[in-house]
């Protein structure tokens, strides 16, 4: 990894402070990437994901929500403590991010072409002329006919839409592209095409990812690294062949063996044990010792420390930790 | 997963015959099960896949006839449950339950887990004495891993993965024979996702129970299926065992959906069908093979002639005109 580092993220702990207790969404995370990587951010619900998504793009609904501590650093420059003005400069210019539902995230009473020239209009020196011009070209960049660019979000299919807003996301072509779940909603055959269009896209433009997503098939087509989250941390960290081929954490390995695998016969699946925990009252010590099968005596008193277990790879467990009497 | 006996017919339980299932809407008739066949032997797991609005959902809902089909014959033990009377089919209900896929909206959230088991012993009159009753709510609960201290909470109180097992005992109450299990597990997280599918996979073995097994995720299709109808538009266009059906899938439709899976795996690279456009309008479909639109190896006679689910191999039925024979479009 020679390229230039486009956003780094250190020591980022964000909580929600309800009545119910404080939740601390997500702690201790750090996380880098390159110009032109893609980072898989994988969990299942409540682990953190789209949090860190909304705190990249400082949209973390305040109150309740708090970024406690750390850094995000994108282009050598430290976003938190930007003003609202500022901000509004990079996201959707320097920063996009697409949604898992494409419906919610359209304006109905708009055209999608409106939508598209919306965004270039706002970032770029052009006349309206030029905008929609520019949307007819994103248009077709995603796949849609231009003389489309009139309809409205209800007149296309849920994978059409998925386009529009990929239209929308890298219409000011960002330097980075925050993708959360863009196709969870989506068929598989629709998955597919959107799946296909986003690579190509990426390559095209040269932009970095963040794919946030439960599938660990999306990683394995999409991705350059990954960060594995549980319960607000990130437990594993690392390039993809490593996850692949060497996953060190229990809750990854786990995560794994709880998925049926279509390439061989499993009689039956592995899962683990348990439940996620409740996020207002965190297991003490490590956050996944209650569920764990390597859980040792000492896993529920002290917190794991992110530890570097072969060049690039981190994990967060007392099983890899130097000095942990096991 | 299947309870075979080698050597023995298997003993057929459910079979449909020229199943359909249209809604009138206001933009025309809309053709949501259009002529389907398949049967389901005794102790086995039919799965059913396709993608949105290709009418799985509908076909599991019309052969426990919670919604009434269009024309057709649903053979359940012999015997057609479509000339059945509502008194008839009352007691019929007691051999056939669904678990549906959302256990947040399928659960009422004013009724005690203890409650929402226990209404189908009621309803049907069970037991006379409320202490048999709590006896077998209590089993039941245990049988699919709810603790005891659960008995009085409400469905509000419950993570996703203990809800569906609320759904799972109260499909079980009644000492079923045939359950359809409607994407029991899409809502879920994987980790929970796993646990249910085993629980699940323990149930039919210890009661002999018979699925038909809704999903549009072909991995847990093909891991708890022993065979698997895919649906396209209203159609069955392939039925086959698991083996068969991902070693050698014949369906210009099944052959895209099987590529276009993501698999969490670095060794296998396989060549993508990327199909092109959407599924087209279940309204008024046209004449002809409903994939045509979209069919890297369409021919002219596609257009015009519907093909029929045909046998191609052993047990192996495939609707395509050109099954084991396809050529590249040339239009």
């Amino acid at each position: 990894m020679n390229n230039k580092m486009l956003l780094e993220i250190k020591d980022l702990a964000i909580h929600y402070i309800t009545v119910d207790g404080t939740v601390k969404a997500v702690q201790d995370m750090n996380l880098e990437i390159a110009e032109g990587e893609t980072l898989g951010l994988v969990g299942e619900t409540g682990a953190g994901k789209t949090t860190t998504a909304l705190g990249i793009m400082q949209l973390v609904p305040n109150p309740p929500g708090k970024i406690v501590s750390g850094e995000i650093i994108f282009e050598g420059e430290n976003l938190i403590g930007k003003s609202p003005n500022e901000l509004r400069k990079i996201r959707g210019k320097q920063i996009s991010m697409i949604f898992q539902d494409p419906m919610t995230s359209l304006n109905p009473v708009m055209t999608v072409g409106e939508q598209i020239a919306e965004v270039v209009k706002l970032h770029e020196n052009v006349n309206s002329a030029e905008a929609t011009e520019k949307a007819k070209q994103m248009l077709l960049k995603v796949g849609i006919p231009a003389e489309r660019s009139k309809e409205y979000p209800h007149q296309f299919s849920g994978g059409m839409r998925q386009r529009v807003v990929i239209a929308i996301a890298l219409a000011c072509n960002p330097k980075l592209l925050i993708a959360d779940e863009p196709t969870t909603a989506l068929d598989v055959t629709i998955q597919a095409q959107v799946l296909e269009l986003m690579k190509s896209l990426k390559t095209e433009f040269n932009t970095s990812m963040i794919m946030i997503t439960h599938d660990l098939g999306i990683v394995a087509e999409v991705c350059d690294k990954v960060a594995i989250m549980y319960a607000g941390n990130v437990i594993e960290y690392t390039d993809k062949v490593n996850l692949f081929t060497t996953p060190k954490h229990p809750y990854t390995i786990g995560l794994f063996n709880s998925i049926p695998d279509i390439e061989s016969d499993v009689e039956r699946l592995n899962p683990i044990k348990g439940l996620m925990p409740d996020p207002t009252d965190l297991p003490t010590g490590c956050p996944f010792h209650p569920r764990c099968d390597k859980a040792m005596p000492i896993c529920s008193t002290r917190v794991p420390a992110n530890t570097e277990v072969q060049m690039g790879h981190f994990v967060k467990c007392l099983l890899f930790e130097e000095g942990v009497v096991r | 997963m299947m309870g075979e006996v080698k050597g023995l017919q298997p003993e057929r339980l459910l079979e449909v015959k020229n199943l359909k299932k249209y809604f009138n809407t206001k933009k025309g008739l809309l053709h949501a099960v259009d002529d389907v066949n398949f049967f389901i032997n005794k102790g086995e797991t039919l799965g059913v896949v396709g993608e949105s609005g290709c009418g799985k959902s509908t076909t599991g809902r019309v052969v426990l006839r919670l919604l009434e089909a269009t024309d057709g014959e649903i053979i359940f033990e012999g015997k057609n449950i479509r000339d059945y009377n509502k008194t008839e089919m009352r007691n019929m209900r007691k051999e056939m339950q669904i678990v549906f896929q959302d256990p947040f909206a399928s659960l009422n959230p004013r009724m005690s887990i203890s409650e929402i088991i226990s209404e189908p012993l009621i309803v049907n009159k069970v037991y006379k004495d409320k202490a048999d009753r709590m006896k077998r709510v209590r089993e039941l609960m245990s049988t699919v891993g709810l603790a005891e201290r659960l008995t009085y909470a409400y469905p509000h109180e419950l993570d996703g993965g203990r809800r569906q097992r609320i759904g799972i005992a109260r499909a079980l109450a009644l000492k079923p024979k045939f359950i359809v299990q409607d994407e029991p597990v899409s809502a879920l997280d994987v980790s929970i996702q796993a646990q249910i599918l085993n629980l699940m996979d323990d149930l039919q073995k210890e009661f002999d129970l018979t699925y038909m097994f809704i999903s549009h995720d072909l991995s847990v299709v093909k891991h708890v299926s022993d065979r698997i109808a895919v649906m396209y538009l209203g159609k069955v266009v392939e039925l086959a065992d698991y083996n068969t059906m991902f070693k050698n899938p014949q369906h210009p439709y099944t052959q895209a959906l099987l590529s276009a899976i993501p698999v969490p795996r670095l060794d296998v690279h396989r060549d993508r069908i990327i199909l092109e456009g959407d599924v087209p309008s279940p309204i008024n479909p046209p004449e002809g093979c409903r994939f045509y639109g979209r069919c890297r190896y369409r021919q002219s006679n596609c257009l015009n002639v519907t093909p029929e689910l045909k046998e191609v191999g052993p047990e192996t039925f495939v609707a395509c005109h050109y099954a084991g024979n396809l050529k590249p479009a040339i239009i």
